[in-house]
């Protein structure tokens, strides 16, 4: 296989990653350092990667991606980065799938732990999930030199395989990161499908992320080598020593050709032992717990690993005496191992430091998990082995199915007592390596402050050991703390190989314990995930639902824009040729000619979006009475009133329509944005506090296509359209309403205002809707959209809930106390009428205002001010909430809600909008028809 | 994302339902009744404790039903509403 790296052509073998295959290459330099700028190289084999971050430009490319986990095609093109990923400029047009599963037992990892997991798990019939990062099952295993049954540990795990596909319950999904511990055992999960592939085809969903919901969860995770930190311990070269031998015995790969090994733990001597056994000259072998350090590297011109520094321990836990030179291009460094914690973290886990194994473990558990093998620090394979078919069968049972265990291979570790082909020192022979305690052993002290400088706790962020003295000299005692301020542990890779080390580091300055100042708190997800891959099919036109009303093919055909309210697309306004110019421009001739069609002639508006809900049963007058401020029981059939309904706390909640049907029919409308809000409100009442009123609620909107037409010929036409309905004033009087055949449809009409002009609300059931505004345009109306009817109702004084209130207004400071009753005893929202702060003179209050410059129109939000120019900090009078220019005033016009009001007509404001100030008088709200002499045509 | 068991429907994923608060905060007899402290009482002050918490949630995207439920503040543990 032939791939691109930084420009140069190399070869791969197949099962590479590109980590390894550039280690084949002998590409010792694969990333620039983000700050100090420099040069690193591979450092580990998996998530836990510091250095090795890529860009993959081929195959739709992305960025930031661990060299250790990219698997190698025929094509690849990628580059190194410089600590910092490069966001594309060009969409991501793969597709991302999303997919739910439930499952029994979910497996994360396909170790020898959680490979006994599943297996047991499986073997009880449990519906089980196993996943696993890598592209191959084995974890731990792939590579391994165990014997396991007298054979190499490739026959079991293909064997393992074979049992688990055999399985119907058991889904194996490789490629697979679980990312995410959530709530009641919610995990979630990315799988990798096109990624890896050269040529994927176009069905393939490039990445699918999971939702699964787990009864039971086994966390066979593994763990992560975690370094001990010296100066210069960046270089080329310096490596993590069981990383080092993986890749030897995993990819048949040697990162160097003599090496150094440097550890604090028997996991080091294995290594090195592995790294001799695959022909690495061990040149060196430092072992803390032998008194011997690593106190530093030397390098060639290019930055890369020439020599290690080795001196001996001295008692007080620094190095002392003169350092021996080894000259080495592979330093192999392991402080020990450090179990991937991360997801019993996320489910609420506590974890605690393990002297035994000298690193945090799983110590509670606070959801339906358990951790196995090495995820809890159980390094032994046979050990691993054995715990996972337990957990695996535990699980099992706690869903209900009888658990037996797994059957468990017996076996064989690889000696240590040998020697170094090229070394005469033995560095296996005569230590037991059973029994042998860890030594928690984080820090090699350097020589001077210099030189903390180039002691790298975290690779990925340049963060050092003088960084984290300096935050505790600032004062911070806190893991938490000392993360922010030194930034340790945030960069992509999430601290893996920094974590620990800043924790131990913080213990040893703080004489405090390892469990006392504990890790930063682990979040998902595990490693990064992409945005494209959360948003799905979730982008476009497919991120949110749309909603259109019977009537949306015309006013696309007719070229009208739209605008968003709610869910619904409703059209903005209707411009007609010779409407030219910017798109302002246009809407402004458009909405100027549509506003004196409405005052003028008349003029039809879609309104099928108004929320409609028909309450049926004997108590609704009775429940209106509760939960509107006036009064509603008394509404006879035929008629229809307008009403205001608060929340407990007196606020403005909706407003709206009431007609009666029929004796127990009633028809409820509600603002366009508002009538999912105001149908759980009444059922909120109903269930929780009268469930013994006789009141069913049901939401009509989407049944009835709205017609509003207005204007002072709108009576004419509707007689032209419906000859059977008598519409004259005094027999179709305002707030009546009729049923009636309308242009041939069935028919309710509600003579309804809220322009202010004779008007009409014809509504058909929603399949005749394109019929009926077909026949009222046929009948020569002006179409007019939702900016005109902004203006119209602006004009009047009239409000909209959400554009003048804010949650904070009451009917009251509408200035529609006329609204609310003073004779009921009780409706939602009364008794706070009569608090201190809401009874109180001088609240904010509903006011129109006149730019004194008859020209401008006024910005919605801009805060009013008392004097020009304003200097912060100036006290807010209030704000503007509608601004509009208007036909029938030959002027623009706003509304908005300021202190006290109602009493400050005649004053002189200052609207502020940025840099612009312009000033304004306050006036009357109802600029337009006061004494309503149009409202009968 | 908690898993809720409706007492209608079964159990389903959170973002089914909307949370309605602390439970049995009832509607006053008679608010006219209540002096200001009081009635604040009713209208803005909710319990917070750590522990067991009997509250209200609504199936709004499955059967619209109100219920009552407690739920442990510090595990998210359901347990039912005690009678
Ligand atoms: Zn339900």
């Amino acid at each position: 296989m032939r791939f691109v790296f930084d420009g140069r052509e190399h070869i791969a073998e197949p099962g590479d990653t590109l980590a390894a295959a550039l280690l084949r290459n002998g590409v010792r330099i694969v990333a620039t350092s983000l700050y100090a700028g420099r040069p690193r190289g591979v450092f580990g084999i998996g998530a836990e990667e510091p250095n090795a971050y890529v860009h993959v430009d081929s195959g739709g490319g992305e960025t930031m991606l661990r060299a250790t986990q990219v698997e190698v095609y025929d094509g690849l093109r990628a580059r190194s980065l410089a600590g910092k990923g490069d966001l594309g400029t060009e969409p991501d047009t793969a597709r991302y799938d999303k997919t739910h599963a439930h499952c029994d037992v979910l497996v994360v990892g396909a170790g020898p732990a959680g490979l006994a997991a599943a297996l047991a798990a499986g073997a009880s019939g449990a519906r089980v999930i196993l996943a696993d990062e890598q592209p191959a099952l084995g974890g731990g295993l792939l590579g391994a030199r165990a014997l396991l049954d007298g054979a190499p540990a490739a026959d079991w795990l293909a064997a393992a395989a074979a049992r688990l596909a055999a399985m119907p319950e058991v889904r194996v999904l490789p490629r697979t990161t679980v990312t995410g511990y959530h709530d009641h055992n919610y995990l979630t999960a990315v799988e990798r499908r096109a990624d890896c592939l050269a040529d994927p085809p176009p069905h393939m969903a490039r990445q699918r992320l999971w939702h699964i919901r787990a009864r039971q969860v086994v966390l066979a995770a593994g763990a992560h080598e975690r370094p001990i930190a010296f100066a210069d311990n960046d270089r080329p070269g310096v490596m993590l020593a069981g990383a080092a031998a993986s890749y030897a015995w995993r990819h048949g790969v040697l990162p160097g050709r003599r090496a150094v090994v440097f550890g604090a733990h028997d996991g080091a001597l294995v290594a090195a032992r592995d790294l001799a056994d695959a022909g690495v000259e061990v040149a060196a072998l430092a072992d803390v717990r032998d008194g011997s350090v690593v106190v530093g590297t030397e390098a060639d011109a290019d930055g890369v690993l020439t020599a290690a520094l080795i001196a001996p321990l001295g008692a007080d836990g620094r190095p002392a005496g003169a350092p021996e030179r080894v000259g080495c291009d592979l330093l192999a460094v392991s402080g020990g191992w450090d179990p991937a914690v991360h997801l019993c973290s996320q489910s609420g886990g506590r974890l605690a430091w393990s002297d035994e194994v000298a690193a945090f473990v799983p110590a509670t558990s606070a959801q339906q998990e358990r951790s196995v093998g090495a995820a809890r620090g159980t390094f032994d394979l046979a050990a691993a082995l054995a715990e996972g078919s337990d957990a695996g069968a535990q699980a099992a049972e706690a869903t209900g199915f009888q658990g037996s265990g797994a059957e468990l291979p017996t076996v064989e570790s690889v000696p240590m007592d040998r020697q170094s082909p090229a070394d005469e020192r033995p560095f296996g022979a005569g230590r037991a390596l059973a029994g042998r305690p860890p030594a928690a052993f984080f820090c090699v002290e350097p020589a001077d402050e210099a030189a903390a400088g180039r002691v790298f706790v975290d690779l990925q962020r340049d963060a050092t050991l003088r960084d984290l003295r300096r935050a505790v000299g600032a004062g911070m005692t806190s893991s938490e703390h000392v993360k922010r301020y030194t930034t340790i542990g945030t960069a992509a890779d999430q601290g893996r190989t920094s974590g620990v080390l800043a924790v131990g580091l913080l213990a040893n300055v703080l004489g405090r314990s390892m469990t006392d100042v504990g890790t930063t708190t682990y979040r998902p997800p595990y490693t990064p995930m992409s945005f494209a891959l959360l948003a799905g099919r979730d982008r476009g036109r497919l991120a949110d639902p749309e909603r259109i009303t019977a009537l949306h093919a015309w006013h696309e055909a007719r070229g009208a824009p739209f605008e968003d309210v709610g869910q619904w697309k409703r059209p903005w306004y209707f411009p007609q040729p010779g409407e030219t110019g910017q798109p302002q421009d246009t809407m402004e001739q458009a909405v100027l000619r549509e506003c004196r069609a409405a005052r003028e002639d008349v003029a039809a508006m879609d309104a099928s979006t108004l929320g409609k809900i028909e309450l049926q049963g004997a108590d609704v007058g009775e429940f209106l009475d509760r939960i509107y401020t006036g009064v509603f029981s008394a509404l006879k059939v035929g008629r229809c009133k307008y009403g205001v309904m608060c929340a407990a706390d007196g606020m403005v909640l909706d407003d709206g329509t009431v007609s009666r049907l029929s004796e127990g029919r009633w028809l409820m409308t509600t603002t366009t944005g508002n009538a999912g809000v105001v149908l759980d409100w009444l059922e909120e009442w109903l269930q929780t506090e009268w469930p013994s009123l006789d009141v069913r609620c049901t939401s009509v909107t989407e049944q009835w296509a709205t017609v509003a037409l207005v204007g002072p010929r709108s009576r004419e036409v509707l007689a032209g359209l419906a000859p059977d309905l008598d519409v004259s004033n005094e027999s179709f009087r305002f707030m009546d309403f009729r049923e009636a055949e309308v242009a041939g449809l069935p028919a309710r009409v509600f003579r309804i205002s809220f322009s202010g002009e004779l008007a009409y609300e014809i509504n058909t059931p929603s399949w005749y809707g394109l019929a009926l505004w077909q026949a009222v345009m046929a009948a020569g109306v002006t179409p007019y959209g939702t900016e005109t009817m902004h203006v119209l109702r602006a004009e009047k004084g009239f409000v909209i809930v959400g554009q003048e209130t804010d949650g904070t207004v009451t009917p009251q400071d509408l200035g529609m106390g006329w609204a609310v009753s003073k004779k009921k005893p009780d409706f939602v929202g009364k008794r706070s009428h009569q608090r201190a702060d809401t009874a109180r003179a001088g609240r904010k209050q509903l006011v129109g205002l006149l730019p004194d410059d008859a020209r401008t129109v006024l910005a919605e939000g801009a805060q009013l001010v008392t004097g020009p120019p304003p200097t912060p900090p100036t006290p807010t009078h209030g704000h503007v909430t509608s601004s509009y220019r208007s036909a029938a005033l030959e002027r623009p016009f706003a509304l908005a809600m300021v202190i006290d009001g109602a009493a400050r007509h005649g004053e002189t404001l200052y609207a502020v909008d940025g840099d612009q100030v312009t000033p304004v008088t306050v006036v009357e709200p109802v600029r337009y028809d006061k004494e309503g002499a149009r409202r009968d045509g | 994302m908690l898993r809720i068991d409706c007492p209608w429907c079964g159990p389903r994923d959170e973002t089914e339902f909307r949370y309605g608060g602390q439970a049995d905060v009832f509607y006053p007899e008679d608010p006219s009744s209540l002096d200001d402290a009081a009635w604040a009482e009713y209208v803005f002050v909710r319990g917070n404790p750590k522990g067991w918490f009997a509250e209200r949630w609504v199936h709004v995207a499955g059967c619209r039903r109100w219920f009552n439920t407690e739920r442990h503040t510090v595990t998210y543990e359901f347990r039912e509403a005690a009678p």
